[in-house]
């Protein structure tokens, strides 16, 4: 049997597993990526690419601002083809109860550093005149971005394959033990760490961390331009998206560069296969037409699913695995891990390489969420 | 011969064409493109039955209209340029 050795062992090439190998890579570790399939096949492709601050919890809206400033960072490094923009998002209010939310959500973003205005309802229709007549206002948060996750994810590996990383693949890993992983064509490869970044299927490969498959679909349509200029997201999608048992659709919508417009979002438990779900699919461009009638006008040319990794507290894994010496996770980041992956992929090797963490780590220990674990 | 004209405009320019002609024909007419891609390079049908998507253009203020499905009607506005 051929054994290969390396300091790192990341399985997953999706855009955290990218923006891991890329950190560890640039401290000068020795780092290898698994994947079964492509890089940024997996969730990576099926989202939005939002660039988003989020304000769930303290520990959400801690890692969503770190890595947006990060991403920031990146940006004059990116190439075209991760279509980076800064649309901003604005957060979309029905009604009076919304309003209400908009503005506790501007004074919480405010007394953090973020940015906002809020919009009343003839600024908001100036804003996006295809949005219905009606809504009450919003919320816009200018610094928010959108970019092209696969490209993004694609990007991130091959900055670390030129810091010396290497990329495994079409191997599919099976088994995560202590300083190895197994793919099904017989390889071991071995490591003074594993990192288990294989989003929804990550619960496969460690016994006992408490990851379900959430289901998503998103629409891409033709090209509009100027038909959309903000990333919008109903509010009434906090109460929908936090729902943890009922499947549930919200008006999600986001330009991109070429004037398509990408519709999301449904949010699926207990739905394993990633075929078209035709009823999910028609409520969710329902609830898109009921914000914007003229989306019912416009040609759709692309429909998919993908399956977020959801954890029962709405925070990612990061860091090491109860359990285990090795074994670390980087996991669990539902819609928010093309924002996170890069405050993911530092706090990570912050914790390997035992430096000092720009934020606060603890939120995100896997530790917190551990119910049993058994040895593979 | 046909017997029957109708008139479209495509770009703003008068086109006459006989009753039952495509609009893909009377842009083709026109001598102008159908639409331009992502890329900037000129398009235009490429199969005449709806499936390629290459003759789109904006028909009556319809963006990504099929023009080889379409027939030509009095006063109609075609855009290839928008």
């Amino acid at each position: 049997m051929k054994k290969e050795t390396y300091e790192v062992v990341i399985v997953g090439a999706g855009i955290v597993g990218a923006a891991c190998a890329d950190a560890f890579a640039e401290r000068g570790l020795r780092v290898v990526v698994v994947d079964r399939d492509v890089v940024g096949g997996g969730a990576t492709a099926a989202g939005m690419g939002h660039i988003v601050v989020m304000d769930d919890s303290e520990a959400q809206f801690a890692l969503t601002h770190y890595s947006q400033r990060l991403w920031q960072d990146l940006r004059p490094e990116l190439p075209d083809d991760v279509e980076y923009e800064q649309p901003g998002t604005i957060w979309v209010a029905a009604d009076d109860e919304e309003m209400a939310e908009v503005r506790r959500k501007r004074e919480y973003y405010r007394n953090r550093g973020v940015a906002v205005q809020v919009m009343d309802a003839r600024e908001l229709k100036q804003a996006e005149p295809n949005l219905r007549d009606g809504l009450a206002g919003g919320l816009l948060v200018p610094g928010d971005a959108v970019l092209y996750p696969p490209c993004a994810a694609r990007f991130l590996i091959t900055r670390a394959q030129q810091r010396g990383a290497k990329l495994r693949l079409g191997a599919c890993v099976t088994q995560i033990s202590e300083g190895c992983v197994r793919s099904n064509d017989g390889q071991e490869i071995n490591g003074d760490i594993v990192v288990n970044a294989a989003g929804a299927n990550a619960a496969e490969l460690t016994a006992g961390i408490d990851i379900k498959k959430r289901k998503g679909h998103l629409v891409i349509t033709d090209r509009y331009p100027g038909f959309l200029r903000h990333q919008l997201v109903e509010l009434g999608y906090l109460k929908s998206a936090h729902s943890v048992s009922r499947d549930s659709v919200a008006f999600n919508v986001q330009p991109r560069r070429t004037g398509q417009i990408l519709i999301g979002s449904s949010r699926q438990y207990g739905a394993e296969h990633k075929e078209v779900d035709q009823t999910m699919l028609a409520n969710m461009v329902r609830r898109a037409q009921e914000y914007m009638p003229a989306l019912g006008t416009m040609s759709a040319v692309r429909v998919w699913t993908g399956f977020r990794a959801a954890t029962p507290d709405k925070l990612p894994l990061i860091g090491p695995c109860p359990g285990y010496k090795s074994v670390y996770l980087a996991t669990g980041h539902e819609g928010l891990g093309i924002t996170t992956s890069l405050g993911t992929a530092r706090i990570l090797v912050d914790q390997v390489v035992d430096s000092k963490p720009e934020i606060a780590v603890e939120p995100y220990l896997p530790s917190r969420a551990v119910k049993e674990f058994v040895h593979a | 011969m046909p017997s029957e004209f109708t008139v479209v405009r495509v770009n703003g320019v008068s086109v006459s064409v006989p009753v039952g002609t495509t609009i893909a024909v009377a842009i083709a007419i026109a001598g102008q493109p159908c639409r331009t891609s992502v890329t900037g390079e000129p398009r235009g049908p490429l199969c005449g039955m709806g499936i390629c998507f290459e003759c789109r253009a904006v028909v009556n203020g319809i963006p990504h209209s099929r023009t080889c499905q379409l027939l030509c009607e009095p006063d109609m506005e075609v855009r290839t340029d928008a």
